[in-house]
């Protein structure tokens, strides 16, 4: 099957910087895929190069199998919903949602029922007459995308369309989005910096540093399998240590870390003993226990003092400080064992070599 | 406490109202007072209405009085032409120091009285004047051309005395429009045109009406523009006014006119914002 | 206590000696107070002088919005004086022994005083005069145009100006074979000759570069070349041809306009004495020829002419032969009703296309 959306090779140069570097990715039909990175790293440059505002410097950039590079952006079968939506401020929400289909030289009967149509679609019947600005943050959301989709895009771009959003609007419309993508049946390739969203919402994520892309893959697999450092580092929150490999057999290694612990971590691409290496465990794999006795299954294990807890509901963690004088971020269970933990309590914490992550780290 | 707000209400608004009242109030009562009456013999006055039912009925006045309607309208509506790619150029394209530079460049003119800049087209366009020399000087004229003293030359010191207060208001109505919402306009299928039509022009719209309407009555009350660089057929209602008070010493019929374009003025103004259906708070405010 | 009075005595004392001292605000034309005299005149009489430039119109619309007041002393045309004070009241009497009569021509001084007595009480003095006529370029149309009514002809199309004022519906008057002044007291004759007057100027309109309305409008088209001939001041004349001799002040053949620029009293003036020392200081034989070198005219003082430049008297002689002399045409006092008459003339002719 053709992809709906096909880059190879895509590059763009501003003057001597390169904000994409050699970017290549496809995105198949009907699916989410979203582009994940922190803001500066060249994402909204991809989507204004998809979209048609910019031109890229070289590479290729092919919908439904057609190269769109000669097409201007108001006849290529992409159509974009802004970080702040864009919806027209002057006109009627039906005249919005309308605007594309007048420009095709619709009938106006013919406007006025797919308008209603697309209302109804995304559940806001009847609000036709109203103005831009009478309608709430999320209904100005399910508008603005109603406004592509009555145009039946191939490609459905959206840059941050949440980040104005309060938190728990942004919330209940991440699964909104993931509805209406489902519901459209259209390709969306969706920008943000919020590794939240993109996990919710896509089949498929490409993390993009600095013009690049890291990892390109499932939520699962940038979460439990990260293949670069920067990919463990950005998606989920990580207890990092620095050290030198000591033994390395297949994927299993050891380490001594700067501080002088020893431990044992999973290969991430190749590495020899001796190596410069850094290490990755996600507070959630740390397992708390009152005694050393209680986590014998676990490869790594430490003990140390409660320096703090950071209560946050079902994210409350524990901040522990091990021997070594480190601070690691401990998951706490809500499960009641460690309601009485308190402030310098004595605290052992435990984690298999499965769930660190070992990276080369240049020297 | 509630009293004290009140004196510092009272205070705040004293000089607003002192000014309304001292400065345009007042002087247009005397001045309706003045237009309606008629001079019977030395210094011997009686009401009547036969000031204004001479300026309506006297064909010279009442063509003075259209041509300059008309005449300002065009001014307005050149000005508008020409000030709005400038002034899209300037909120929308240039960036950064460009953009001073281009809004400084449209104000310099301004630093001088509007004397000087309608002599700086007198030099400009006079038959010994430069452009005439360089048309001269080209080829293009086989001997000097006069280029002033026609409605042509006063049309240009109209517009280009007023395009300033055009451009200001475009400019700052263009750049409150989001670039996105115009990305929008393409992104979704529309061209140049449609995107200026349907989504430029709307939202620029209280600066036109505003624009509009400041230029409109900047011309319409110029009096300087018109005489030098209209010179004999210039024929200027203003210029009427001032004849009639300073040159004949007819204050009743240069009151008469002056209310007469008051009225002119106040009704084209109320067209325009109906037709824009518009009103004067958003327009304004 | 006592201190503060005697003080306060002390300078009220001061004051009372320094009272002859006084602002004289003046309403005038430009040249006719030149810098040296005024300063002259501070020195001596201890008053000091604003000065505010104007013409014939604006000084009797400035007068008339303040019923006479603002200004301590103004310089309308002797012609402007009647009509206005009798129309609006805005000057007061002038008290003739305070003005040292023995400084002015006299018959000049009798011709002014007869013009400005209103009831009986004589109203302005003389100071400048000058004539009004034509400003040609002798070279280029010193054989077409003669008279005023040669403007219009077609030799000369294109580049001839004058005002659109009363000056030129006179002097049209005139070179048609008409007698204006004549009928000033006939306002029916009078509009008979206006109508036909309206008539040539209406024909004349194509032939017309443009109206001028400023001295110094005119004389930039003069000098540039742009306009060959324009009704004008005598002055504007002979000040151009020290630019260019081609170009001077030719009195018309049926004779020049001639004007007196007289000194007046603001109904509510408040330094007369100030005035009255001005007047009898500017009149000064030494004193009116530095008025004359730099207003370009001669003044009402007698005995003047011998301090005058022999440039401007030379001027003077080539535009001004005996007979031109003898055939100015002096401005009588305007009666009420015929600028209104002037007005509308002046109105549609300049509507007219």
């Amino acid at each position: 099957m053709t992809p709906d959306l096909d880059s190879t090779d895509l590059v763009k140069r501003f003057g001597t910087t390169v904000a994409v570097d050699n970017v290549s990715f496809s995105v198949p039909p009907g699916s989410f895929f979203s582009i994940l990175g922190p803001s500066g790293c060249g994402k909204t440059t991809i989507m204004r190069m998809i979209a048609g505002f910019l031109d890229p410097t070289s590479g290729e950039i092919r919908i439904k199998g057609k190269s769109v590079l000669d097409t201007p952006p108001n006849k290529r079968p992409v159509n974009m919903v802004f970080q702040h939506l864009a919806l027209f401020p002057m006109m009627t929400i039906a005249e919005n949602i309308g605007y594309g289909l007048r420009r095709r030289k619709m009938p106006k009967e013919q406007i006025a029922r797919k308008v209603d149509e697309a209302l109804d679609r995304i559940g806001l019947p009847g609000i036709g007459a109203r103005k831009v600005d009478e309608l709430s943050g999320g209904q100005k959301q399910r508008v603005a995308i109603a406004r592509c989709m009555v145009l039946e895009p191939d490609v459905l771009l959206l840059d941050e369309p949440l980040g104005a959003l309060d938190l728990k609007l942004r919330e209940h419309m991440k699964v909104e989005l993931k509805a209406l993508q489902a519901a459209f049946d259209t390709t969306f390739v969706y920008i943000t910096h919020d590794q939240s969203e993109a996990l919710v919402m896509s089949d498929q994520i490409a993390v993009m540093n600095a013009g690049r892309f890291e990892q390109v893959g499932t939520g699962r697999d940038l979460y439990y399998r990260p293949e670069t450092p920067f990919v463990a580092g950005f998606i989920g929150e990580a207890n990092r240590w620095k050290g030198r490999i000591e033994r390395i057999e297949g994927e299993a290694l050891q380490m001594r870390t700067e501080t002088g612990l020893e431990m044992r971590a999973t290969a991430t691409g190749t590495l020899a003993a001796g190596d410069n290496a850094e290490i990755f465990v996600r507070p959630e794999a740390i397992r708390l226990a009152g005694s050393a006795e209680a986590l014998s299954a676990f490869d790594n294990r430490l003990q140390g003092r409660v320096a703090s807890i950071l209560f946050n509901g079902a994210a409350s963690r524990v901040l522990v400080e091990d021997d070594a004088g480190e601070t690691l971020e401990v998951t706490l269970p809500q499960s009641g064992e460690f309601a009485s933990l308190r402030r310098g309590d004595p605290i052992h914490i435990g984690w298999g070599a499965a769930q660190a992550s070992c990276f080369k780290r240049a020297a | 406490m509630r009293a004290h707000a009140r004196i510092g209400f009272v205070l705040l608004l004293t000089p607003l109202v002192l000014w309304l009242g001292l400065l345009i109030v007042i002087p247009h009562i005397d001045m309706a007072i003045l237009s309606l009456r008629e001079r019977i013999s030395f210094g011997v006055y009686e009401p009547s209405l036969m000031q204004y039912e001479k300026a309506l009925t006297e064909p010279l006045y009442l063509r003075t009085f259209w041509r300059t309607a008309v005449m300002s309208v065009l001014a307005t509506g050149i000005t508008l032409l020409i000030a709005f790619p400038v002034a899209y150029y300037i909120a929308k394209m240039a960036k950064g120091r460009l953009q001073q530079v281009l809004f400084l460049l449209c104000l310099i003119p301004f630093y001088v009285s509007e004397l000087v800049r309608t002599f700086g087209w007198m030099i400009l366009l006079r038959e010994t004047g430069i452009v005439s020399n360089l048309l001269q000087w080209v080829g293009l004229a086989d001997q000097p051309v006069e280029m002033l003293y026609n409605d042509a030359a006063m049309m240009v010191g109209l517009v280009y005395t007023s395009m300033l207060f055009m451009v200001v208001p475009l400019v700052t109505t263009l750049e409150s429009l989001d670039d996105s919402v115009i990305e929008a306009g393409y992104d979704l299928g529309g061209n140049g045109l449609s995107v200026l039509r349907e989504i430029i022009i709307p939202h620029a719209m209280p600066g036109i009406v505003s624009g509009c309407i400041v230029v409109f009555m900047l011309s319409l009350g110029n009096y300087l523009t018109p005489t030098m660089l209209g010179g004999k057929d210039s024929l200027w209602f203003t210029e009427m006014i001032y004849n009639q008070f300073i040159v004949r010493s007819n204050w009743e019929l240069g009151a008469a006119f002056g209310f007469m374009l008051l009225v002119l003025s106040s009704v084209i103004v109320w067209g325009m914002l109906r037709l824009t259906g518009r009103t004067l708070q958003e327009t304004m405010g | 206590m006592t201190r503060t009075l005697l003080l306060s005595t002390t300078l009220i004392a001061g004051l009372a000696t320094m009272a002859p001292a006084e602002t004289l605000r003046l309403l005038t034309w430009g040249g006719y107070a030149p810098d040296d005299v005024v300063q002259m005149f501070e020195e001596q009489t201890g008053h000091s002088v604003e000065v505010t430039l104007s013409n014939n119109e604006e000084m009797i619309a400035k007068l008339r919005a303040t019923g006479g007041g603002g200004f301590d002393l103004a310089q309308p045309s002797q012609d402007r004086i009647m009509g206005p004070q009798r129309e609006f009241g805005i000057y007061k009497p002038m008290d003739m022994s305070r003005v040292d009569q023995s400084l002015f021509i006299p018959s000049m001084l009798e011709a002014t005083m007869g013009n400005t007595t209103v009831d009986g009480a004589v109203y302005g003095v003389p100071h400048i005069w000058g004539t009004s006529g034509l400003v040609m370029n002798t070279a280029e149309a010193g054989d077409v145009v003669k008279d005023y009514t040669d403007l219009c002809d077609p030799a000369v199309a294109g580049k001839v100006s004058y005002r659109l004022k009363r000056p030129t519906l006179i002097g049209f008057a005139f070179a048609m074979g008409e007698d204006p002044f004549a009928a000033y007291g006939d306002e029916a004759e009078y509009k008979a000759i206006m109508e036909k007057v309206e008539a040539k100027l209406t024909e004349c309109k194509p032939n017309v570069k443009t109206y001028w309305s400023g001295g110094d409008e005119l004389m930039n088209l003069v000098r540039s070349g742009e306009v060959v001939a324009s009704m004008a001041w005598d002055t504007g004349g002979w000040k151009l041809n020290e630019d260019n001799p081609d170009i001077t002040f030719v009195a018309p053949a049926s004779g020049a306009l001639g004007w007196i620029d007289t000194f007046v009293l603001p109904a509510k003036g408040q330094a007369d004495e100030a005035a009255y020392d001005w007047i009898n200081f500017v009149m000064q034989p030494e004193i009116a020829a530095k008025i004359t070198a730099a207003a370009g005219n001669f003044t009402a003082s007698a005995g003047a002419d011998e301090y005058a430049e022999d440039a401007l008297k030379a001027k003077y002689q080539a535009s001004f032969p005996q007979e031109a002399i003898d055939n100015i045409k002096w401005y009588p006092p305007v009666p009420a009703g015929l600028e209104s008459i002037e007005g509308e003339v002046l109105d549609r002719v300049q509507a007219a296309n």
